[in-house]
């Protein structure tokens, strides 16, 4: 039972065939034209007063992930700490957006950024794969969401994607959402290196927001392809549109393999001239990282200071 | 949250390049004055500063630059091939080593954008002389014969769109093929030709081979009239080239025109809508519209023409127009007062004939020669902003009905050089493709060039091809 208001393209979900009709029936991604278009934004020079403004940006934005079988209590605590005060030597540093992690280490991750702004990230639905039972993947959700869990980091069943099987793919986002109750924002992953085309992904993009989406991610981390510019853009094409045609804001998250500032300022770049200013902003843009919030740092600590520190300098986690 | 995500000022240094205060013309390996005096000055369109003066070639002038080609054809064209190709790939080769002076100097003097000499320009001038190198010692494996022959002394002018970009199309194949050339660059843009009879003597060229003569109309005019000419190439105006076909006519040259255009961009109903919206960007745009394949005219199918128009003036209001040596610059200044005038004028008369006329929200910079990017609805075939070319950053939004149609109205211009066509389905990109009388034609892309594929024009477009294997034919006694 969808628990999404009624808007412009609510009968599109109304049977399978319809929602078929619909997702076949948007435009096709040129992959030469729109690969080309995000490596021509990553030409942008971002300098100076800019770049510390990207870079500030970026840090708000990150999700600190860790999702590790390996993962403790005490590794928790030490990413929720870091999550709240990125530079222990610079109050002035962001704290980060969310810490991200599994459901089981909801409660500790909770307990370490208590009082902040940061908040805990679940994923749940049998993540990285997705491969369960619907009620497993619901269990999984309701227990993060009473745990504490802020966010939802779900994935889609790839397989009922790839299989045509729109209906089954909705129909378990549109639970997920309903498990996540009025509190928790859903982020909804294609695992988009599995997905595989662009035309795919436009589809599963606005599969996942006609399904009650409020964040469409690109990946779990766990595959060869990640987040790329390419297909990042493509998402901020899709919620750019969806937004126009039903009023709904939706937000976007790629995540793994952005590793440099470098690269993350290439992304906020992406949203600016794509989705735009209304989504430079923590509540619509995410990234879904481990590694690039300490080069964030070392860059931010480069840019006050005038000269590189180094590891020594950034805390490790 | 957020305040706006301003990008700051990001100015390549124009530290790399070192412009002299005077240039003399290079004739036989050597910078000479002009015989009268006489120079002139080239200034930066973006700012109206002078950057440097420059001699203007008499006709005597054009005589001695001819001779002394003629005289170092008689060795160029013996050595063998495999040695002419050494001397292109050196030129290559120090053309990408100082890539990066020339994309500021031709971005001072031409007031494109940094990003485009820098990605654009200067990449495609290198690979333009390694292809053509490549050629150098495989000429009778090229389809014109077992021995083919060169032409002689050509008489080369060009462009002030693309300067240094012209010179290497014309440059290249004629040096490849064994011929020597007197080139003359356009009047408002000399400085990168002058640059390049630098790299000629770094690389050690023999004197006489290339000669460069600056000026205006008049020396171009006494480069295509002198009897001792075999060859004329022309990149430029369809007025200047009909002149060009007259002053050739009768006489044994070989003559081979690159004109203008009023190129047609068709987007269909099942087009990649986001890709389609960015190469109609790309197609009228990009160099400021001062493109001789343009994608001036889009033709729209009636069915998405508001949903498109509205894409379109959503991504138009995020170019970011202003210094061209800025890196995030995306609209550069318009390279002359004179060009800024005729823009200008058929612009008026778009409105004046009752088309639409729409811009951005674009601040202009007080000096230099600035214009707003801008579009026409509601243009048909018979305004004249449909069939004139503008030359300029003037997009003219027109519709059609069925897929003959827009080929009907694609076709119906007196030019005929590109065309683009977009659409998901390739059975519909490969029909309409073989209906056009276009010279490229890109599908699903606009504006993409590369020296292996050969460009030239249909009716008042020109005839003759450059680039690729058909770009030796020109070059070459068949």
């Amino acid at each position: 039972m969808p628990t999404t208001a009624p808007h412009a393209l609510s009968d599109v979900t109304a049977s399978d065939s319809t929602l078929r009709r619909f997702l076949h029936g948007l435009p096709g991604v040129d992959a030469v034209g729109l690969e080309a278009r995000a490596a021509s934004l990553g030409t942008r020079s971002i300098k100076t007063t800019a770049k510390a403004f990207a870079i500030d940006l970026a840090i708000s934005m990150v999700d600190l992930t860790t999702l590790e079988g390996a993962d403790t209590p005490g590794k928790v605590r030490a990413l929720g700490a870091k999550a709240v005060r990125p530079d222990p030597t610079d109050r002035s540093a962001p704290p980060t957006a969310a810490v991200c992690v599994y459901p089981d280490m909801v409660a500790t991750a909770k307990e370490a950024v208590a009082g902040s702004t940061v908040k805990v990230a679940s994923v749940a639905t049998a993540f990285p794969a997705g491969r369960a039972p619907i009620s497993v993947k619901l269990a999984d959700v309701r227990e993060a969401v009473a745990a504490g869990a802020d966010e939802i980091d779900m994935v889609i069943d790839r397989g009922a994607f790839l299989a045509g099987n729109y209906m089954k793919v909705y129909d378990e986002i549109t639970a997920v959402k309903e498990a996540c109750g009025t509190d928790a924002r859903l982020k909804v992953i294609f695992e988009t290196g599995e997905l595989s085309t662009y035309d795919n992904i436009r589809r599963a993009s606005w599969l996942g927001m006609l399904a009650g989406a409020d964040f469409i991610k690109t990946s779990t981390g766990k595959v060869a392809v990640n987040a790329t510019p390419a297909n990042t853009l493509l998402m901020l094409e899709a919620v750019r549109d969806f937004r126009a045609q039903t009023g709904i804001q939706v937000g976007v998250k790629p995540a793994g393999g952005i590793r440099t500032s470098k690269d993350a300022i290439k992304f906020l770049v992406l949203v600016n001239e794509t989705a735009g200013e209304d989504w430079l902003d923590n509540h619509w843009f995410r990234f879904g990282a481990s590694s690039l919030l300490n080069d964030l740092l070392l860059q931010r600590q480069k840019l006050a200071t005038g000269r590189y520190s180094g590891p020594d300098y950034v805390t490790v986690d | 949250m957020a305040p706006v995500f301003d990008y700051a000022p990001a100015p390549e240094s124009r530290s790399v390049v070192d412009i002299a205060p005077s240039y003399g013309l290079f004739i036989d390996g050597e910078f000479t004055e002009a015989a009268g005096g006489k120079v002139f000055k080239t200034v930066s369109p973006s700012s109206e500063e002078v950057l440097a003066e420059v001699a203007e070639a008499s006709e005597e002038d054009v005589d001695r630059a001819v001779r002394a080609a003629r005289k170092a054809f008689e060795k160029w064209s013996a050595l063998p091939g495999s040695e002419r190709a050494k001397y292109l790939f050196r030129i290559a080769r120090i053309i990408q080593e100082r890539s990066r002076e020339l994309a500021v100097l031709e971005t001072l003097d031409n007031g494109k954008p940094i990003r485009e000499t820098r990605d654009a320009d200067l990449p495609l001038v290198a690979a333009h002389f390694f292809y053509y190198a490549g050629w150098a010692d495989k000429l009778e494996h090229a389809g014109y014969g077992a021995t083919p022959k060169p032409l002689g002394v050509a008489g080369q002018v060009i462009p002030w769109n693309f300067p240094l970009l012209m010179l290497a199309w014309k440059i290249a194949p004629a040096l490849a093929t064994g011929n020597t050339v007197v080139l003359k660059p356009a009047e408002t843009t000399p400085l990168s030709a002058l640059f390049f009879a630098d790299i000629c003597r770094q690389a050690g060229l023999p004197k006489g081979v290339v000669n460069i003569v600056t000026g205006d109309g008049r020396a171009g005019a006494a480069l295509v009239a002198h009897p001792d000419v075999n060859k004329v190439a022309f990149t430029g105006s369809t007025a200047v080239g009909k002149e060009i076909a007259r002053t050739v006519a009768g006489t044994r040259k070989k003559l081979t025109l690159e004109l203008g255009g009023k190129g047609a961009n068709i987007v269909f109903d099942d087009a990649p809508i986001d890709q389609a919206v960015e190469g109609i960007v790309n197609g009228i745009f990009f160099n400021q519209g001062q493109v001789c394949c343009a994608g001036s005219r889009l033709l729209v199918q009636e069915s998405i023409h508001d949903e498109l128009l509205d894409s379109l003036k959503r991504r138009l209001s995020t170019l970011r127009l202003g210094d061209p040596l800025d890196k995030n610059t995306d609209i550069g200044a318009i390279n002359s007062a004179e060009q800024l005038a005729r823009i200008t004028a058929l612009a008026e008369q778009g409105e004046a004939e009752g088309a639409e006329r729409w811009s951005p929200a674009c601040e202009l910079p007080e000096n230099g020669y600035w214009f707003a990017p801008t579009l026409f609805t509601n243009v048909t075939q018979a305004h004249t902003i449909a069939r004139d070319e503008i030359f300029g950053p003037v997009l003219s939004v027109l519709t059609f009905r069925t897929p003959d149609e827009a080929v009907a109205k694609a076709n119906n211009t007196p030019y005929g050089l590109s065309a683009g066509i977009w659409t998901e389905k390739g059975s519909r990109i490969l029909a309409v493709a073989g209906k056009l009388r276009a010279g490229v034609i890109w599908s699903n892309t606009f504006n993409k060039f590369d020296p292996t594929s050969p460009f030239g024009g249909y009716k008042e477009s020109g005839f003759g091809r450059e680039g690729g294997r058909h770009g030796l034919e020109a070059y070459l006694d068949v």
